[in-house]
């Protein structure tokens, strides 16, 4: 599913507007973003979190030729599924 | 950061709604989300990054305090694959 058929999906269920519904897709997904860019952690109760983590520097291969590369400390977004999300995905499994 | 300063955000860019409507379509965004995870379905954000749900099958672990062998069951994972943009985002 990308993002038109979630906006198509969320604007049909709840008798929304589409172009609005896309409109605070973005927004939300700009707000984690940006917050994600300073450094914050972003708590989304029943969804989940999302946090920066550091990743130290170290030397990576270049898998086609052997070649030791360099790769510098950096920042990746991290995601953790919170409880409810976690338990339902799992439903299906566990029903 | 919280949903309720998202809730505030969409509140003050996205015209036409009031607090409480601002509320429920954040929350409706969220719902939709998780009850396409729920069913299994990926979810492709395009310039955010990508939710799958992954397949684990049973295996074999260890209680680290005893020592003991024990089954971990098969089970779904939710993963979040990040876009470059957002990647490029944390570290320009």
């Amino acid at each position: 599913m990308k993002k038109s058929d979630l906006v198509e999906a969320i604007a049909q269920k709840n008798n929304l507007p589409k172009a609005q519904t896309q409109q605070v897709l973005e927004d939300v997904l700009e707000c984690i973003s940006v917050a994600l860019a300073r450094g914050e952690k972003i708590d989304l109760r029943g969804f989940g979190t999302f946090s920066v983590r550091e990743s130290a520097a170290r030397t990576g291969r270049n898998p086609q030729t052997g070649d030791p590369i360099h790769i510098p400390a950096r920042r990746m977004p991290g995601f953790k599924p919170g409880k409810e999300l976690k338990e339902r995905c799992n439903a299906e499994l566990t029903k | 950061m919280t949903k309720a300063d998202i809730i505030e955000s969409v509140y003050e860019r996205v015209g036409g709604y009031s607090k409480k409507e601002a509320a429920d379509i954040v929350e409706a965004v969220f719902d939709t989300l998780k009850a396409t995870l729920e069913a299994g379905e990926k979810i492709k954000l395009s310039g955010f990054g990508n939710f799958v749900v992954r397949d684990k099958k049973a295996r074999v672990g260890r209680n680290p305090q005893t020592g003991e062998e024990i089954t971990i069951s098969a089970r779904r994972v939710l993963t979040f694959k990040p876009s470059q943009v957002l990647k490029h985002a944390l570290n320009s």
